[in-house]
Order: C-alpha cells, then structure tokens, then sequence
C-alpha cells in the first residue's frame, strides 16, 4: 500500500487543507469551542489573573519511549502553565510540516495530543498548519500556546523565595535526556531509558491548597536541575544549598550517565517540578506529592541560604562542598 | 550512613592521618572529573597533593596535529567524522567548529561505525574519521578499521591521533621537573593492556602505581593503596579496580589493535615527541591511513600565546595558575584543549569550583 504523505497543496489553504484539518486534526480535537471553525477562537473565562506560555517543539527522534512530539508539545506547555499556578484551560497549536511526512505518523501525533489534552483537561482550541518545502524543516515542527486560570491567593514568583525555604524536586531526574540520547544515538541499556514526559496538571491541586506556603516552582527542561536552580538563585537574590545523595536519580539514569561521562543534573526533564516551600508546610506537601503518582518519588533535596547569594552550592556525598554552575555549552558524552 | 559513605569516611580519616608531603597524580581524564566532581581534592590534608597528568586524549593532541587536520577538512568532498570535544579545540588560526561553518562537512558521532554507515551511503565522497584516544578507544577503531576493509570500502580512511599511555607514564616519572611520588593509574586504559607495563615502571623508578576505578569509593582507596606503599618504603603495582581489570589485560581487544596499528614515534602536546607512543595504520591498511591518502604533511607547532595547557598536560603548574584561567579562557570561549575537553583539567577545575565559604 502506497503511504500518504503531506504534499505541498495541503498547506494551500483550499480544498486539500480542509480535508487535513476536518480527517486528522477536528476529528482528533473536537470541542464546541472549535467546532464551529471560526479564523480564532471565541470563549469565555472566570474572573482572575490568567497565566499564558508558548513553546515550540523541534525533536529528534519524533517518537521516544515515553512519549512523542504531540505529547511532548501538550505537555511542555502545561507544565509551563502549572508552574505558574495556574489551571491549563486552552490551548493553541501551530504546525509547521515538511513536505512528504507521512500522514499516519501526523495522525499519530494529532491522536497523542488529543489523549494528553483530555487526560489534562485542557482543550485545543484553535489551530494553524503551514507545509514547507523537502529540506526546510525536520519532519514537524510544532508551537503550542496555553491559558490558565490563577486561583485567588497563589503568587509564585523567586521573589518570594527566603533563606530557611525547602527545596523539593518531584522524582528521578534526567530520564528524557537520556531517553532522547538513547534514541538517537541507538544506545541500549539493560533497563530501557523512558522519557518522564508527562502533564502536571495534578499539581494544581497542591497549588490551590497551600497558597502561599509554595513561593515558586519551575520545570526543569533543556539544561536540567542545576540550570533551573541557577535561574532561580539569580532571581530570587538568594543563595541555594542541594545534597547530592537527596537528588533522585533512577539506576539507569545513573548507570548510563557514568558510562557517558554525562551529569544528571544538567540533563533534560519533561515531567518533574522544583518547588520551593516553606519549610513549616514541607512535611504536608511532600506527603501530598507522595500519594500523586507522578510525583512519588519527591524528595527534599536542598534549601534556601543567606549566604553565596546568586549561586547554587551542592554537597557531594563526600561532604565537600562545590559551587554548582550553569550549564557550559553543549552537553555531549565523552570520549573514552 | 550506609556502608559506602562509612568505609569512605574511614578511608579518609585514614589519609588524613598521613604527615608525610605526598604528591599523587592521576593519569585518566576520567579521574580528573570524578576527582573535581566530588571534592577529593578539597578533603585532602595540606601535605597530600593531587595533580592532573597527560589523561586527556583531546588535550595531548599537538597543536600541528590540530592544525593539520583543518587543513584536511578543506580538501573538497572530505566529510569528517569526529567525536564531540574535537570540533571546538582551536587551532593555531581555526578551528574544526569555524571550518564547519564556513562550509566544510564534519559530522560528530559517537561510534567509529557511525563512520562506516556515512561512508557507505555517500560513496562518491571520502570519509574520514577522526581516531582520537588511548587503549580504551583503539580497539573500536581496528574493529572498523577491519570492517571496511572486508566490505571494501574505498572512500573510508581514518586520520589516527591514537596515543598509548605507558610511554607517558615513563616521561612523568623520568622528568626531574616533575615531582611525582606515585600514579593513580587508568582503569579502563588497564582493562584493555593489564598492569605489566607498570610493572616495568615502578621497578625502574622505585615509585608506586595503583591501578584505580572511577567511584569515589575506588579513587579513595587507590589513594590510600599509594599513600599506604609510600609511607612504607614500598614501590609496586597495584590494582584497586580488581573488579574488571586482570594482570593480562583483553586480549582480543589487544590483539585488534596489534593487527590494525603500529607503535610510532608521536608529538604530545605539553610532553612533545615520545618515541613509540602513537598508534599509526599498520602498512597493510595504508591505503585507509587519511595523512597518506590526502598527502598532509606534518605542521610545526605554533604555541598558542599565553597558554600554558603544555605545563597543565605534565602537573607543572595547575589549572588556576595559568593567567588565563576564567577569564580569557573559559569552556564557552576556550583558548587550549585542556578547557575544551570534557576530560580537561582546566574544565574540571572550573566546573566543579570548590566552595571555599561559609556553609549556611
């Protein structure tokens, strides 16, 4: 059987667009905001702050165990939103496709967002898919946009971060990296490295609970832990304090990481959170987190100081104490 | 505390004990990160020094070797391939990173036979593969070396940086400028060629080598093997990493590099030309030997100003001596090998910074 591909005149805008977005995209995504196919979306919103994150999404290998491109692009964004406070409700997705993709593997894509959006409770709103030429794009590239809606009492910004605050990271670290650099570079190991792609939108929930026990969190993507710990240290003015040994780190990720001269910290997530508490409700929030699923394997991995304001310092399961910086260039394996 | 941290914590109270002036040198790129990454150097008592040897394979690289392969590079229809660290290491007037972006076709992989594949999809362009490494990484090479020349593959070549460790080992011991008591010998690079050529050291030069893991746990107790022989007169080969290493070392793995590669005379950068202590395509493969098939001459080396990575590379002065350090020279914007490579002391140094400070 021939395989259908995604040819220029779907991009056209005519007859052969709409057959696209009716087959693969309305039928994947329908919901009554979408349904009656205006040039925007049209809807309402409570009353309150609203949060807003856009992402695009350029990957190679488009499917990963774990996830692929679609879930990938629903989840980056949600995340984005939960980290803000708030609760994902409308999303936005832009395609860009390169002449040729084979249109099951878009279907497949189109299906695994829709699934991420529902399980989320977000709803893909509104749409865009633009074809360019053989060689102008990897496969697929695809933007998304979210909103959500802030509750009353949350503020989650660095700013709020104080010495004594706890520092919580929601489960093992740097399993997409992994997965991705497995993937592409065809590496195998005994246990498979799965990607935590996944959608926090569970996280809402403790949001909403402890108000403004929870100063701020962060997703740790590109750049990983150590690179998120950074950011925030710089703006919070504050200075951070991290255990090594605190840090989860699953025997694979760990394994593997050795083997490629490759540091956990600084290798990509797509389905944990760094939280920074109070530490008078941390004992209640990581109980919490430990009854989520996703977030089971939280632990309390440093907190907040007064001192080296600006930098992150780890203690290595030594006891040495060293500054752990941004991420310098590339991180690549070595090479023996 | 689990049993790890206890025994590492005996261990370093044990070294602590010592109040003999110690110097120790560890002699694998590997070494050098793990030993910045979990702050060894930092618990360490004043008297016992720890110091960086030549175990970078990016970093010996001498400077003509650089040189001469951007001049390859520049030859039409060459693609090469190369492991990560190699593209960002400056030449004397580029770089394999600039030649890149100004049009030439190097590819990174993390295979030699990545190279293979290349060259069998791109048949009317020659590939080359840039063969970087000590022991460890020899045997991958021979292995594709071997392979192309059973399919016949005309347009694969390899441009050989090869290096073997025991010659460098002998020049650190033998270099009266070089204060070294004993060696924290490599792991893997032993894995492959066991631990007979030390044997031959440390009876010459009556000092100790212990061949060491890369745990915390193992680098601590092969520092402890050195200091315990050192403080008592004695001067043997040891093996910490008895796990995976064995007297004999691999023998297929040796076997392969034998059939493939020949010792040869080779510059080093920092240590400059030891004599067989380069691994060249033996003549039966010259046809597949890049620096005969593309006629590229051996380049002078041109010093690069104000670097000192050549006295960093033998333990003469460490990483944060150097003027450049941090500042001129960082690994973003690196001006010698030793802040590029990952294995790099200067990199080590400076990505793992100990905290000298306060703790809270």
């Amino acid at each position: 059987m021939k395989q259908e591909r995604i040819l220029m005149a779907h991009g056209s805008g005519g007859l052969m667009s709409q057959r696209l977005i009716e087959e693969i995209f309305k039928s994947a995504w329908d919901n009554e905001i979408m349904a009656p196919m205006l040039d925007g979306a049209v809807f309402e919103i409570p009353a309150g702050r609203l949060a807003m994150s856009t992402d695009s999404f350029v990957i190679t290998p488009l499917f990963f165990p774990g996830g692929d491109i679609g879930k990938l692009s629903v989840c980056g964004t949600v995340n984005d939103l939960v980290a803000c406070g708030a609760h994902p409700m409308y999303l936005s997705t832009a395609f860009i496709i390169e002449e040729g993709f084979p249109l099951a593997d878009l279907r497949r894509i189109a299906g695994s967002m829709a699934a991420t959006a529902k399980e989320t409770g977000i709803k893909l709103i509104t749409g865009d898919t633009k074809v360019v030429e053989k060689g102008s794009a990897d496969g697929i590239f695809i933007n998304t946009t979210g909103i959500g809606v802030i509750k009353e009492g949350i503020d989650l910004r660095p700013s709020r971060i104080v010495p004594g605050d706890l520092i919580i990271v929601t489960g093992y670290i740097g399993d997409h990296g992994l997965s991705i650099l497995a993937q592409r570079e065809g590496l195998r190991f005994s246990t498979p490295a799965v990607s935590d792609c996944a959608p926090l939108y569970q996280l809402t929930a403790l949001t909403d609970k402890y108000q403004q026990a929870i100063k701020c969190m962060r997703d740790p993507t590109r750049g990983g832990l150590a690179t998120v710990l950074n950011e925030i240290a710089q703006q919070a003015g504050a200075g951070i304090n991290i255990t090594e040994a605190a840090v989860p780190v699953s025997e694979v990720v760990k394994g593997a990481s050795d083997m490629l001269g490759m540091d956990p910290l600084y290798m990509a997530n797509e389905g944990k959170m760094v939280l920074f508490v109070s530490a008078e409700a941390s004992h209640d929030i990581m109980a919490d987190l430990k009854k989520i699923p996703l977030t089971s394997h939280a632990s309390i991995i440093g907190e907040v100081t007064s001192t080296a304001t600006g930098m992150v310092l780890i203690e290595t399961e030594l006891g040495a104490r060293r500054i752990l910086g941004m991420l310098e260039g590339e991180h690549v394996p070595r090479i023996c | 505390m689990n049993e790890i941290s206890q025994y590492q914590q005996k261990l370093l109270q044990a070294i602590q004990k010592v109040s003999k002036s110690i110097t120790l040198m560890e002699v694998c790129g590997t070494h050098t990160m793990a030993i910045a990454k979990s702050g060894i150097r930092e618990l360490l008592p004043e008297n016992i020094t720890l110091l960086s040897g030549p175990g970078c394979p990016v970093c010996v690289t001498s400077q003509g070797d650089i040189d001469a392969i951007i001049e390859m590079v520049q030859i039409k229809d060459i693609i090469l391939v190369t492991f990560g660290d190699m593209i960002r290491v400056p030449g004397t007037n580029s770089s394999l990173q600039e030649e890149r972006s100004k049009g030439a076709d190097i590819r990174i992989a993390y295979s030699p036979l990545d190279a293979l594949r290349i060259a069998r999809k791109n048949p009317h362009k020659e590939v080359v593969f840039l063969g970087i490494g000590f022991e460890t990484t020899a045997p991958a090479i021979a292995i594709t070396v071997e392979q192309a020349s059973a399919e016949q593959l005309r347009n694969f070549s390899v441009f050989s940086l090869h290096k073997v460790v025991p010659p460098a080992l002998e020049h650190i011991f033998s270099d009266q400028e070089i204060r070294v008591d004993g060696l924290i010998c490599p792991g893997h690079v032993s894995m492959i060629i066991g631990t007979g050529p030390y044997d031959i050291l440390t009876e010459k030069y009556k000092k100790p080598c212990v061949v060491t893991g890369f745990e915390t746990i193992d680098i601590l107790e092969g520092i402890y093997m050195l200091i315990k022989q050192i403080s008592q007169g004695e001067a043997k080969t040891e093996t910490q990493y008895r796990r995976l290493v064995k007297r004999e070392g691999n023998l297929i793995a040796r076997q392969a590099i034998d059939q493939v590669f020949e010792l040869v005379d080779a510059k080093w950068r920092g240590l400059g030309l030891i004599e067989q202590s380069g691994l060249a395509l033996h003549h039966a493969y010259a046809e597949m030997d890049a620096r005969l098939k593309f006629n590229i001459a051996e380049k002078a080396e041109i010093p690069i100003k104000g670097c000192v990575c050549g006295e960093v590379l033998t333990g003469k002065i460490i990483p944060t001596a150097c003027k450049l350090f941090g500042k001129a020279c960082t690994p973003l914007n690196p001006v010698g090998p030793c802040m590029v490579s990952q294995e790099g002391s200067c990199a080590a140094y400076y990505r793992y910074t100990p905290w000298k400070g306060s703790n809270k």
